[in-house]
């Protein structure tokens, strides 16, 4: 992994102690339930902090409503709190206005894909320089147990009692259709994954969206555990890595293998096969990245987890500042006595 | 034949065809004209929602009604006195607005069968004598234009687009207007296809001398240059003032300004304007949908910004949940509701005032928001730079009202100089030593800090906010205390405007008490009545939330209170609610302003009842 040799804790280099994660810790107690895998989300998140060297004053966290949106209220950093669904639009908004913040949005399946599934999609397509970290639990927790947009079809929930009737989203392909230039997944239960791929998010220029596999323990314990515990995740999840190939398995000897279009499991030590047939990974492929992260919809394939797409695209704000510094250029800056005083005026005398 | 010259002190004229026919286009040029002559003048642009509506429809019909005078005047006026139409359909809707005895100049090449059934004639008006109590002027103004630019080479549907210009040509003539400045237009319009000017200049100079040599007009009409206040005029609609005056608190306050916005009738030309202005450094953002936009607006303002958004009222619907966010937070946020006929997508291009409710009542829980409205085009300039004003004093969301009648409407403005701009407050706070998210200031405004400030990290959001410290708090006595700060410190902006007026006497018989666009009807009907010997008095309010502190007063000194407005009766009962004064409501909505006359009229009725 790439990430910048913290030196001192500040971006000028000025002589201030290194900030901990302590530091990223409010004064606000943390009310999520025992057990909730927000805790490890808020823990990797607070330690990995200090390693961007961007002062605390200059970070937001801006949420929408849920479990997760809490976020902001636990980080002692600028935040907030927003209304249902609505992070991504208070976000984007804030860092048009000021480009100098490092904003992150702190979203839940309900908040970000349903209620603001339109705000989500736009806000990817845009490219504004931010990280946005989906906690899915796959589970409305907050109201306390109705089914989400990632809940699988025929979930039984408090609301669905005889089963949902919609397929869920899968937020990965979802955020590359919707032109994500950054698209990635990690889970609460791998701490150094996590850390390493939101490092990887916040070093991306543009958005950077993180889907993190969470635990809720009260109302859909255990929906991720087959790709998540120990037993389970070798043969369940496979962990993608740019340039290397997409093996999986307790012994890593079960491979991505495409026929045409198609993702095929192979074994690398049975008959013809070879690690040569397995996909090298290249997240610069969208092409490979659409592919990959589809195998979460596929039975009996495991699903993936890291960074599945990457790409350099220009930034919606800064090229917002462009547009205002040519216009400057052009016209020179603008003279409001000027402006009021145009077009067809005249005199009474 | 000898032509007499009548001067007249104002005129009325109507321009109506179809969608396609430009009438807009030579509507705003004639007010152009006027302008420069010198005339006070009113405009009212009526077109459908429609872009291009099947030609030759009833539905299609567009229109636009100026009124120019040598005296002040305040509205559109009630009857044309002159109905240009293009084709029958333009005749048989605007028919029943013209004066008795008005003028009627008709495009008879228009009056087509096809046309004549498509209007639901059935037989030709012009030949018929349903027109008697008229006088008709039959003009072949397809032919004439076509004939007029024959020798350029345009395509028959080119040269037959030009004939909007010829029969402005023949208004022209009538009112004795300068051709010079709609001729410079055309050029500079048409700079890069200098035959469509030339064409249209040549309909234009057509028009012109058919109402100098034919033989039809028998007499011309003068309207002598108005005597307004000294100073530099132009012309301006409402939505272009408001983006001026928003702009201008922008300057003035030293916050960069931010727009996010959707686009929607009849609001969109704010966002088209303050589009335009990026060497003033404005941020605007087309955002996915209403919700995003204001959102965003929120998101700026928190980043330091003079956040905006502007819509109509579908749009403020849908803004609501975060106009209360906003009233949580405690952020400055000016809010522009440009109303238009509703409910639901109801009137998109009429103009109504029936969102005073929702803008003062419209969002969950105790939630009051300062309302202020534009009582004229060029008001929008001066209110929407109040509402900023407000909203940066009192760390509050604002909402600026004004409707599709002045957003489109036009009217001489006497620019004010930068210098006449007062300076609007608006500070962050750095000072780390006592800080707290929700301390108070004296006018109860919380502190403004902005991230980047270092020190002063905090948190704000949606959930009920312990007084002081800002922490979430789900305390009930703190909830009440804070539901009861927040009405206050609304409550309170009632010092810090202006008391309302009462032009005439101050006591009496009867009052008419208006809001927003209805200025210009009730200002021309209560000439008309002290003109007639009825002593009436008027105020008309501006700030709709609070109301000035003096306006119950005032009230209570008069026998009867009529309150004229475009909707079912919302200010009336809210003066009912809040004042105990049993107003007398006058309501229309029809998707247009009032007429002077229907004010008039009530109020004689009121005066002489028994």
């Amino acid at each position: 992994m790439e990430t910048k040799t913290p030196t001192n804790g500040t971006v000028d280099g000025a002589a201030k102690p290194k900030l901990t994660a302590k530091d990223y810790s409010s004064d606000q107690d943390v009310r999520w339930c025992p057990g909730c895998g927000d805790y490890s989300i808020l823990a990797q998140v607070q330690r990995i902090m200090p390693s961007f060297n961007v002062p605390k004053e200059k970070t937001v966290f801006v949420a929408g409503i849920g479990c997760s949106s809490r976020f902001p209220y636990y980080m002692d950093t600028y935040g907030f709190h927003g209304i249902h669904g609505r992070a991504a639009s208070i976000a984007s908004g804030l860092k048009m206005a000021r480009p100098d913040l490092d904003v992150w949005v702190t979203s839940g399946d309900g908040d970000l894909l349903s209620i603001g599934g339109n705000h989500f999609i736009h806000t990817l397509r845009r490219n504004l320089d931010i990280v946005m970290l989906l906690f899915n639990n796959k589970i409305y927790g907050l109201t306390k147990g109705q089914y989400s947009p990632t809940s699988e079809h025929g979930k039984i929930t408090k609301s669905s009692p005889f089963g949902t009737l919609e397929e869920p989203f899968n937020p990965l392909t979802l955020a590359l259709g919707s032109g994500g230039t950054f698209v990635a997944r990690t889970m609460d239960r791998d701490p150094k994954h996590m850390q390493d791929t939101i490092a990887k998010g916040k070093e991306h220029t543009g958005t950077a969206f993180i889907e993190v596999y969470q635990n809720c323990n009260i109302y859909n314990d255990g929906a991720h555990f087959l790709y998540t515990e120990k037993d389970t995740k070798p043969d369940h999840s496979i962990m993608v890595e740019n340039g290397k190939p997409l093996l999986f398995g307790a012994k890593k000897d079960k491979g991505i293998k495409l026929n045409g279009f198609r993702p095929e499991i192979i074994n690398i030590n049975e008959g013809n096969n070879s690690i040569n047939d397995v996909i090298v990974y290249d997240e610069t492929s969208k092409e490979l990245a659409m592919i990959v992260a589809q195998l979460s919809d596929f039975e009996n394939y495991p699903i993936p987890f890291g960074v599945l797409y990457k790409v350099e695209k220009p930034v919606y704000e800064a090229q917002m500042e462009e547009q205002i510094e040519d216009s400057i250029e052009k016209l020179g800056k603008g003279s409001l006595e000027k402006l009021l005083f145009a077009g067809n005026t005249w005199e009474i005398k | 034949m000898e032509k007499t010259v009548e001067v007249l002190k104002s005129a009325t004229i109507r321009f109506a065809g179809d969608s396609g026919d430009g009438m807009q286009i030579v509507g705003s040029r004639f007010t152009e004209t006027s302008a420069f002559f010198g005339n006070d003048l009113s405009t009212f642009p009526d077109y459908p929602a429609e872009i291009r509506a099947p030609a030759g429809t009833l539905f299609g019909v567009s229109g636009f009604q100026i009124q120019f005078s040598s005296q002040d005047i305040y509205s559109p006026g009630d009857e044309p006195d002159v109905l240009v139409v293009m084709n029958p359909a333009a005749l048989k809707v605007n028919l029943k607005d013209l004066k008795k005895n008005g003028t009627i100049i008709a495009n008879e090449d228009a009056f087509i069968e096809k046309n004549l059934n498509l209007a639901g004639y059935k037989s030709n008006p012009l030949d018929d004598e349903s027109l008697a109590g008229y006088k008709l002027i039959r003009v072949p103004v397809t032919r004439a234009t076509n004939n007029a630019v024959k020798d350029l080479g345009l395509t028959a549907k080119d040269a037959n687009r030009c004939k909007n210009f010829y029969a402005l040509g023949i208004t022209y003539w009538l009112y004795d207007r300068p051709l010079e400045i709609t001729m410079d237009w055309l050029k500079s319009k048409f700079s890069k296809n200098p035959v469509i000017a030339e064409a249209n200049i040549k309909a234009l100079k057509a028009g012109f001398y058919f109402g100098e040599t034919a033989e039809i007009f028998t007499t011309r009409y003068k309207v002598a240059p108005a005597h307004l206040p000294k100073g530099i005029y132009r012309n301006i609609t409402g939505n272009h003032a408001a983006a001026l005056g928003i702009l201008a608190a922008s300057l003035q306050s030293g916050l960069p300004l931010f727009l996010g916005s959707y686009p929607i009738t009849p609001a969109s030309d704010i966002l088209h304007d303050l589009s335009s202005f990026k060497n003033f450094g404005v941020k605007t953002f087309q955002a996915e949908d209403e919700i995003a936009a204001v959102c965003a607006s929120i998101g700026a303002a928190f980043g330091g910004s003079l956040a905006f958004t502007s819509t109509s009222g579908p749009g403020m619907a849908l803004k609501q949940e975060a106009i209360g966010l906003a009233v949580m937070v405690e952020l400055p946020l000016v809010i522009a509701n440009i109303q238009r006929g509703g409910p639901s997508t109801g009137l998109p291009t009429k103009t109504e005032q029936a969102d005073l409710f929702q803008a003062i009542l419209g969002r969950n829980g105790e939630c009051p928001v300062p309302v202020v409205a534009a009582s004229s085009p060029a008001d929008c300039f001066m209110m929407m730079f109040e509402a900023a004003r407000i909203a940066c004093k009192f760390m509050t969301p604002v909402i600026f009202l004004s409707d599709g009648y002045l957003a489109n409407g036009a009217e001489p403005w006497r620019i004010p100089h930068e210098s006449e701009l007062p300076v609007i407050e608006g500070d962050f706070r750095t000072e780390k030593e006592g800080y707290f998210p929700y301390m108070r200031d004296e006018f109860l405004a919380r502190p403004w800090v902005k991230p980047g400030t270092p020190g002063m990290e905090h948190r704000i959001g949606g959930l009920e906010k312990q007084h002081i410290t800002g922490n979430v708090s789900y305390d009930t006595a703190n909830h009440e205390f804070m539901v009861n700060l927040r009405a206050e410190k609304v409550k309170n902006i009632e010092n810090h405007i202006p008391l309302a007026e009462v032009d005439g006497d101050p006591e009496g018989e009867l009052l008419i008490i208006g809001w927003g666009s209805t200025y210009g009807s009730i200002t021309s009907a209560r000439e008309r009545l002290l003109a007639k010997g009825y002593n009436v008095s008027r105020v008309h309010l501006k700030y709709l939330n609070p109301m000035p502190r003096n306006l119950g007063d005032i009230l209570n000194k008069f026998k009867k209170v009529l309150v004229p407005e475009l909707n079912l009766g919302q200010l009336s009962m809210l003066l009912r609610a809040y004042y105990l004064k049993d107003v007398i409501g006058l309501n229309k909505v029809q998707g247009l302003p009032f007429k002077a006359s229907e004010i008039e009229k009530k109020v004689i009725e009121l005066l002489t009842e028994k």
